[in-house]
């Protein structure tokens, strides 16, 4: 089945629409009925009185009423780790270690794009009467740019600390990695504190992110969502596309993917191995640092270290969906951020108010443990011909 | 005729009574300096530094112990009466020696990646404060709201039952944290065991209710210590009065105990590793980390071996933790963040993985650079903020130096850049392994 590379497969965008759609449905429902059938047990017992008592309403209407916003912050976070995992996903899968580093190559991303929104702000070309088209503009820039720098810092990252260690035993690139991830985080404080004397940025308030657009009307309650979050769902997605066309279905992609199965094999085809594996790391980087602006966006203050729980979490979102599999790492980033804000949102419901929010770090922790207990290959990793 | 070189005054060194000699005129040196000058860093380093040289050099085994034991007891204490802060250093010193032990037992020995290795060390320390302060009264409590004339549920001296128990609980924990992750390999064990030491920091941190365990961010506080009797401090007077200048009070004396504690736990910690190293255990920890399955196929049990070598290596966090709880007075999560962990590990990467003398000087180099070197150019680098002084070239006046440039806040880029240059180019550390000596030998000769 020899398909030419040359023409526009347009399947190849579809499937991962359809992959992310799936998975969004899938999630949701699940977990909605999951709360749900919580809310319906524990409706007539002290949970349901504490309920009331608290919040004026019963825990069932409590549950429904705050439903919809979980699963739009949930899928808004599921995108955010999804791109964040692919870059992880796509390191492990031509190098088999992990990169410790990328939760870093975020961090720079997320800081390039602010600085960048601060500058253009300093120069009054954001904010106030500009008009709205503008504001986006200003906006894919900074993301642009953040990409960018955040994809070189990736490259140069393995030329110069994970290269020279190619063939070593493998705790040593991993150790090295933890090192990069250390050095850089600190060198990033250095940068923004020696600069302006605080080491966290806070981003512009600029254009109309902030507003809320009403989507329908359930029983008097107004279910809207933020501007932003759906520009980080948008985003995220046109990213998630890209990059499932980049590696299904172009010639790099499938240099990428032969490097993935076979290193000497596929040096012996004549593809260029380090050349390879330099674009993984630009392509991982790139996704990791516009992850980094979307981010940003989002959740407005950033400092050095914000790159450690994502990182984590979007690595927990790849080990879930199965390691080196990019179908994996979107279902799982998914899944990862819908169980968190559910359990953001209700676990201080459901036990009284004794273990809240506070916990929903632990809790990703527990089910990277449960998978990897259980099932250690991951939701999707049998799949090994999509490996890339 | 022969060339004077760097590697000829070296040999010479090694060679009749000039070993002795060297010893003896860096120890002395080092004690006199230290003595004229206790607020000297430099000096201090060069005290420290002489253990170096006695292990080094080629003396007698009788002549290294008594001086050794020379340098521990006689002088240190004296040095560290005369300034607190050494004592305090050399106290750092040995708990993060007896942390870099523990993991090199899990990470050099049996080739098992931990990255939250601290927990462990959380695990003892908050066992002793729990129940060596007023914190079983204060469960029922809100963190701040408790009044302030609870009892203490302990006396003091139940402490040295709870360096044994510290012991026990954190091999126990070491083992229940090993049993579901052992099966993985090893850059998921790395990530499972750092998300593990997040776990217990976050518990930590929030397990102020329901119930008030920990106190959450805040910590417990005060936690008791042993008591020291009278007649040691009266003891102690008598005899070093003279040579320290004044009477030393109780509270100073406090912290000789516990360094003289802290000397105790790590040699005790070192017999168990070197006997350890070259037993039927440590040959099998060997195999296991150089080849799983060759080491199953020899009959070597791999999961109990493996969670020998996590329980081992977390009782000696633990004792260590419950050591530095009751020195403090004091815990609170922010001890046992991940980068302790990190910092532990590049202890141990930078001395030699593996390496018992050569753990030992990455614990000690980090520690001095860390607690040392870098608040001394933070120190430094304030002083020259407050002077007039101006770089002359590019007209810059210390004086608008930003005050967040502060190198004693910046250890993540000291410990990063001691794992990156360490893996690069010597991943054996400074002091290789002998094992692993012998492993790199024949494997150069094998490729020949």
């Amino acid at each position: 089945m020899q398909r030419s590379l040359r023409t526009f497969q347009i399947e190849e965008v579809l499937r991962p629409l359809g992959q992310m759609l799936v998975f969004s449905l899938a999630s949701s429902i699940i977990l909605s009925l999951f709360v749900i059938l919580l809310a319906f047990l524990f409706q007539n017992t002290a949970i349901g009185a504490d309920v009331t008592r608290r919040f004026g309403v019963s825990l069932m209407n409590y549950t429904l009423l705050n439903l919809p916003q979980v699963l739009m912050d949930g899928l808004t976070l599921g995108f955010v780790y999804a791109a964040i995992a692919l870059g992880y996903t796509m390191v492990y899968g031509v190098l088999e270690f992990i990169n410790f580093a990328h939760s870093e190559i975020f961090a720079i991303g997320a800081f390039v794009g602010v600085e960048l929104l601060i500058a253009f702000q300093a120069y009054g070309l954001i904010g106030g009467q500009n008009s709205l088209l503008s504001a986006y503009w200003w906006l894919l820039i900074a993301l642009l740019a953040g990409m960018l720098v955040a994809g070189t810092m990736a490259v140069l990252v393995e030329r110069i600390a994970y290269r020279p260690l190619r063939g070593a035993p493998r705790l040593v690139p991993l150790i090295s990695a933890i090192g990069v991830s250390f050095f850089l985080q600190d060198a990033i404080r250095l940068i923004e504190s020696v600069t302006t004397g605080q080491f966290h940025r806070i981003m512009p308030t600029f254009g109309n992110f902030d507003n809320r657009i009403p989507l329908f009307t359930i029983g008097g309650n107004t279910v809207d969502i933020q501007i932003k979050s759906l520009i980080v769902m948008v985003a995220a997605i046109i990213m998630l596309v890209g990059l499932n066309y980049l590696v299904n279905a172009t010639k790099v992609g499938k240099a990428i993917r032969a490097v993935a199965q076979d290193r000497p094999t596929a040096s012996l085809m004549g593809i260029d191995v380090n050349r390879i594996i330099s674009m993984t790391f630009l392509i991982g980087g790139t996704l990791g640092g516009a992850a980094g602006v979307l981010y940003a966006l989002k959740f407005t203050r950033i400092d050095p270290f914000v790159g450690f729980f994502p990182g984590l979490k979007a690595f927990t979102a790849a080990v879930l969906g199965g390691i080196g599999n990019l179908t994996g790492a979107l279902l799982g980033g998914i899944v990862l951020g819908m169980l968190e804000t559910f359990a953001g949102t209700y676990m201080s419901i459901f036990t009284m108010g004794v273990a809240g929010a506070e916990y929903k770090d632990i809790f990703a922790f527990g089910i990277l443990i449960l998978v990897l207990i259980f099932r250690p290959q991951g939701l999707m990793g049998e799949n090994v011909s999509q490996k890339a | 005729m022969s060339r004077i070189s760097l590697s000829n005054l070296l040999q010479m060194a090694q060679q009749g009574r000039w070993p002795y000699i060297l010893t003896l005129a860096h120890v002395l040196l080092g004690a006199l300096l230290v003595y004229i000058s206790p607020r000297s860093n430099i000096a201090f380093l060069l005290l420290i530094s002489s253990l170096g040289t006695l292990y080094v050099l080629k003396t007698d085994n009788r002549f290294k112990i008594v001086l050794g034991l020379f340098i521990a007891l006689v002088v240190m204490p004296i040095v560290g009466v005369r300034n607190i802060f050494y004592l305090e250093i050399i106290f750092q010193i040995s708990v993060f020696v007896a942390l870099a032990l523990g993991l090199n037992i899990v990470v050099g020995f049996a080739g098992l990646l931990n990255l939250g290795y601290v927990a462990f060390y959380a695990v003892g320390a908050y066992l002793w404060a729990f129940f060596g302060s007023q914190q079983y009264y204060v469960l029922p409590f809100a963190p701040g709201t408790q009044p302030t004339d609870l009892p203490f549920l302990l006396p003091g001296d139940a402490f040295y039952l709870f360096l044994l128990l510290a012991i026990i609980v954190a091999a126990i924990t070491g083992i229940l944290l090993g049993l579901p992750v052992l099966r993985l390999r090893g850059d998921y064990l790395a990530i499972v065991t750092l998300g593990f030491g997040e776990v217990i920091r976050q518990l930590a941190n929030n397990l102020d209710k329901p119930l008030n365990f920990t106190n959450g961010p805040q910590g417990i506080t005060p936690i008791q210590r042993p008591t020291l009797p009278q007649f040691a401090v009266d003891a102690f007077n008598k005899v070093f009065q003279d040579i320290v200048g004044r009477p030393v009070e109780t509270a100073t004396l406090y912290n000789v105990m516990f360094y003289l504690l802290a000397l105790i736990v790590i040699l005790v910690i070192i017999i168990v590793t070197i006997r350890l190293e070259d037993s039927k255990i440590g040959r099998a920890w060997t195999a296991i980390r150089e080849d799983e399955t060759a080491a199953v196929a020899m009959g070597v049990p791999l999961v109990r071996l493996k969670l020998t070598a996590f329980a081992v290596g977390a009782s000696f966090a633990g004792v260590m933790g419950a050591l530095m709880a009751a020195s403090r007075t004091f815990v609170s999560p922010e001890s046992f963040s991940f980068m302790q962990s990190i910092g532990v590990l590049s202890m141990v990467i930078l001395g030699g993985v593996g390496s018992i003398p050569g753990v030992i000087l990455g614990a000690a180099t980090v520690t001095i650079l860390n607690l040392q070197v870098l608040q001394g150019l933070s120190l430094y680098l304030s002083q020259l903020r407050q002077s007039d002084a101006v770089i002359p070239i590019i007209n810059f006046a210390w004086r608008d130096l930003s005050t967040q440039l502060d190198p004693a806040k910046y250890q993540r880029l000291l410990f990063g850049i001691i794992l990156i240059i360490m893996m690069i180019f010597r991943p054996a550390g400074i002091i290789p392994a002998q094992r692993r000596q012998r492993e790199l030998a024949s494997e150069t000769s094998d490729d020949k």
